[in-house]
């Protein structure tokens, strides 16, 4: 062989009709990114601006109940109003201030119960034999499957004041008056953990099922006794599944309204259900508006966390 | 070490003591009985191998022997201590293990000391003891990296550090060149052989290499379907293959089937449909029995000259196919019974003139000599 | 790693099936009470099944609730998967941290403020074009298309990483075009990532309450909705019999499901043996 046949096309030689289609297809490609795009920027970013816009408004009667951002005056000037009385109230008035504490508090301490008692589970369902295995794990993914605000309806019959436990309780000799239980911060904590559990096992399981067993192995072969392998092998690489399920229970309990309203009554405060009150009874657009921004902020740092460990997961997968 | 056969304790078990008894072992997962009964005796500062294909039992031996399985029945005894129900954190024995098994959020230096750590030394005995070790396998540079920084080698010799640094008793290798390429496993095999030779700890090596078994071992046991096929030397296997299967697994053989016709104190004749099969030294075999005879490809020699005389050992065909592989070609010889029969030759004479080489078709004339054809029990 | 569990993790594992299902079993055993106050036990009775099936108000929220989690799940699969693609197989394009971020974040937003985010677009849109004139139907469909077609994404991106390029590229050698491989072998190796991000989608819709209460209008009420303004009070038999029916009907898909996937595998190990026997 002394020379290549010059059959290899460059771009002088490629036809007009080559460089259509070959354009039609960087367009499809282009219309397969543009209608998922278009739709996510108009229906998900752009309504947040909006929110932001409202919380920089002032409450007027009118519909809708916010003042205008830009004005014209009457020689047609155009003037930009931003009003942070909305944010100042806010961080002013102790009722706010102590709703975003509270959250927290209940989103943390929620979180803690649910690493706590998933933590196990998810290794336990690891550690299962290969015909149980998936048997367990269909049982933790099977009340995504049923109703969200059932399965808080149903603890509300068990909490009640002549709920099952309590009449349990009483039938057994244990109390003799029942044990208020529902519409307290205890009920919501069995709420969250209750409905939140299975977005702590599932990503810890997933990253458990990774772990090389023979990483344990190694260790006891190292002369490791299994609670120092635990503390030193196997904690330590389940820290990004620990991350992952903290967040996905931590980011939404903290905006959590159904729970708080359900199993607390009025007595438990969470800053979803003022959110809510703000918005649909008082009507107090722009101080609603104030109020999810101020949340989302608490919030990004850990979204922002949580997207950064799923980019690296799916990188490495 | 005062035993008067250093090289080949086995062969004088009046005066050695084996480091290793194994004694009626048996695993069972299920059905499946993984390890069947089985005895071993290994000596102190022995390369053994355990060869075998996959799902023979070789593993769950080495399991067993690091803790991680317990057995059904029988004894492990290491240096005169029972370890049958040791758990694996107490036993005297380190693993190396195939996937290397390295912590993947702890450095080089970290892993290494890990076993280190678990014993309680203190923290400049344990920087001496892992300098020293990074020395013998040359990683001293490599230190800090993390294993997903090393390339394949690298870690291999950070799982060989990692097992070594405990200076345990006996030292288990599953695999231990298994994920390493074609080239570099041969350059390792000699390592692995040297820092042995160096260290002076007990290796059992779990292997599937024939080769690698061959390379490393001072003494080897053939395993299938969780029981032993044979233990010997390297040497002794290849020779001496006492069953098809041992024949068979370890390099090739031609397998002849025959007749016992003379059982000489010195000598064994045995007829077979190709011819008559001399061999130069006895065999308990029972005259008039049938029998199989294997012999190895390169210990035939082929010729396009007709031998002066006729004899035993002897047998012609027809060139039916040729592989040629550079050093070697194998001949693939179709008898007139039908049998084909393979001839390695070495090609010492570069093949410039087709005219004396062997080709397709060519009439040629095998021979052997009287002590290379092997008796088969089984 | 079978086969070894400890005493300890066992019994977390008990406990957490029990928590998990004791308070769905009382939920059902209690819409055969008789009595009208639900803790108190009255005699078995299935009057409350009546109650609710005499009730139009429940029929009127089912059948909006399932058109919206139908058309719902067949655009946010639609989107979703448009979106995976692009994700997974186009490469780097511009824009594509803003739209993987976009892509992820409604996975882990709270409700609260998806929810009031997109009912001040929907009024500000209204005030500018006059669409949507009024809320219901439209407005909850497209909030729901929102949050689940990264749900979809999500499901179908994990397949398009996991079945690799291979096929893709042994089309193309074979002299498929690029839209051509696209309809003959990706799309269909992904249909079971996509019945599943189609189901899941399906009941994401059905299950959500906060960002339909957000996005409604007058007299559109869910079946979540129409539920919660029913609980808020407290507890109802009709509720504990509706929640049963609930229960019954996800029992019933879900051993639908698992019959079919058993099936598979059977099928699977079948054709396993088949290639084994063609071996030897």
């Amino acid at each position: 062989m002394t020379s290549v046949p010059d059959n290899m096309p460059n771009d002088k030689q490629v036809s007009i009709g080559k460089r259509l289609s070959r354009m039609a297809q960087s367009n499809w490609r282009a219309i397969i990114v543009f209608i998922p795009y278009v739709w996510l920027l108009l229906f998900f970013l752009l309504p947040f601006f909006i929110v932001a816009k409202i919380s920089l408004a002032e409450l007027q009667i009118s519909s809708p109940p916010f003042s205008d951002m830009i004005e014209w005056t009457d020689s047609g000037i155009m003037t930009i109003r931003l009003v942070f009385d909305n944010y100042l109230y806010i961080i002013s008035d102790n009722l706010y201030f102590d709703t975003y504490v509270n959250s927290l508090k209940i989103s943390v301490t929620s979180t803690i119960l649910c690493l706590l008692f998933g933590y196990p589970i998810a290794y336990g369902i690891v550690r299962s034999g290969p015909t149980v295995k998936p048997l367990l794990l269909f049982a933790i993914i099977l009340p995504f499957w049923t109703s969200f605000l059932l399965r808080v309806y149903a603890w509300m019959g068990l909490l009640s004041d002549q709920g099952t436990i309590n009449n349990l309780l009483i039938r057994l000799g244990i109390i003799d008056d029942p044990i208020r239980m529902l519409y307290t911060e205890f009920a919501v904590y069995v709420g969250i953990v209750y409905t939140y559990m299975p977005f702590m096992i599932l990503p810890l399981y997933a990253n458990m099922e990774k772990l090389d067993i023979s990483l344990n192995e190694a260790a006891a072969d190292l002369g490791s006794r299994p609670t120092n392998t635990f503390f030193k092998v196997t904690l330590p690489l389940t820290i990004p599944g620990i991350i992952a399920g903290s967040l996905l229970v931590f980011i939404p309990a903290t905006g959590e309204y159904v729970i708080p309203d359900l199993l607390g009554g009025g007595n438990v405060q969470m800053i979803g259900r003022v959110l809510y009150n703000e918005f649909a009874r008082n009507t107090d657009w722009p101080v609603a508006a104030s109020v999810a921004i101020v949340l989302l902020f608490l919030l990004v740092l850990p979204i922002i966390v949580f997207q950064y460990y799923q980019g690296k997961a799916s990188e490495r997968s | 070490m005062e035993s008067s056969n250093t090289d080949m304790p086995w062969l004088d078990r009046d005066n050695n003591k084996p480091f290793v008894e194994i004694r009626g072992l048996t695993k069972k997962f299920g059905d499946v009985t993984a390890v069947d009964n089985v005895d071993l005796e290994i000596y102190r500062g022995e390369l053994f191998c355990l060869l075998g294909g996959s799902g023979c039992g070789k593993s769950t031996l080495l399991r067993m022997l690091a803790g991680f399985e317990f057995p059904e029945s029988g004894s492990i005894i290491i240096e005169g201590t029972d370890m049958s129900s040791v758990p694996a954190y107490e036993r005297p024995t380190n693993m190396m293990f195939q996937s290397y098994a390295l912590f993947p959020h702890m450095s080089v230096e970290k892993n290494i000391a890990f076993g280190l750590q678990q014993d309680g030394m203190n923290k400049s005995e344990i920087a001496d003891r892992v300098h020293e070790i990074l020395k013998l396998v040359e990683l001293q540079d490599f230190k800090k990296r993390k294993p997903q920084q090393l390339s394949g080698g690298q870690r291999q010799r950070v799982a060989l550090a990692r097992s070594l640094v405990k200076e345990p008793k006996l030292l288990l290798l599953d695999e231990p060149l298994a994920a390493l390429d074609k080239k570099l496993r041969k350059q390792t095999q000699f390592e692995l052989a040297n820092i042995q030779e160096q260290v002076g700890v007990t290796f059992i090596v779990v292997t599937h290499d024939q080769e690698e078994a061959m390379t490393l071992s001072t003494r080897m046991a053939v395993m299938d379907a969780g029981r032993f096929k044979q233990i010997g030397t390297p040497t002794e296997i290849y020779e001496f293959p006492e069953s098809r299967m041992v024949a068979d697994f370890i390099g090739s053989a031609n397998f002849i089937e025959g007749r016992v016709k003379e059982d000489g104190a010195d000598h064994v004749l045995v007829e077979t449909d190709m011819g008559e099969v001399y061999i130069d030294h006895g065999h308990a075999v029972v005259s008039g029995s049938k029998i199989w005879v294997a012999i190895r490809p390169e210990k035939i020699s082929i010729s396009k000259t007709p031998p002066a005389k006729a004899g035993p050992n002897q047998i012609q065909g027809i060139v039916d196919d040729i592989g040629y592989l550079g050093d070697t070609s194998i001949y693939k010889v179709l008898l007139e019974n039908g049998q084909i029969v393979d001839v390695t030759s070495p090609n010492h004479i570069r093949p410039i003139s087709r005219k004396h080489a062997i080709t397709w078709e060519d009439k040629v004339y095998l021979n052997w000599a009287p002590s290379s054809a092997m008796l088969l029990n089984s | 790693m079978h086969g070894s569990r400890s005493r300890f993790l066992t019994i977390m594992i008990s406990l957490g099936m029990a928590f998990f299902y004791i308070p769905m079993i009382l939920l059902v055993i209690y819409s055969f009470n008789y009595s009208k106050l639900v803790p108190v036990w009255g005699g078995w009775s299935t009057r409350w099944y009546k109650v609710l099936f005499e009730s139009a108000d429940v029929w009127n929220a089912v059948s909006l609730s399932l058109k919206i989690a139908f058309v719902n799940a067949t655009f946010a699969t639609i989107l979703g998967t448009l979106s995976a693609l692009a994700m997974v197989r186009f490469g780097r394009f511009k824009g594509r941290t803003l739209f993987g971020g976009m892509l992820v974040a409604p996975l882990v937003m709270p409700e609260i403020i998806t929810g009031l985010s997109l009912l001040v677009l929907f009024i500000s849109m209204q005030q500018l074009f006059g669409w949507p004139s009024e809320r219901g139907f439209t407005t909850i469909t497209i909030a729901h298309i929102t949050f689940s077609l990264a749900y979809v994404a999500v499901t179908v991106q994990a397949r398009l990483t996991g079945m690799g390029e291979d096929l893709e590229e042994a089309a193309a050698d074979l002299g498929a075009k690029p839209f051509k491989v696209l309809t003959a072998i990706t799309l269909p190796r992904l249909t079971p990532a996509l019945a599943s991000g189609w189901l899941l989608a399906f009941t994401l819709s059905l299950d959500d309450l906060v960002i339909a209460s957000f996005v409604t209008g007058p007299g559109a009420n869910t079946l979540p909705i129409l539920i919660f303004s029913r609980i808020r009070l407290g507890l109802r038999p009709d509720i504990n019999a509706l929640a049963t029916m609930i229960i019954l009907t996800v029992a019933v898909c879900v051993a639908l499901a698992a019959l079919i996937m058993y099936r598979q595998h059977k099928r699977d190990l079948l054709d396993q043996q088949m290639a084994k026997r063609g071996d030897s």
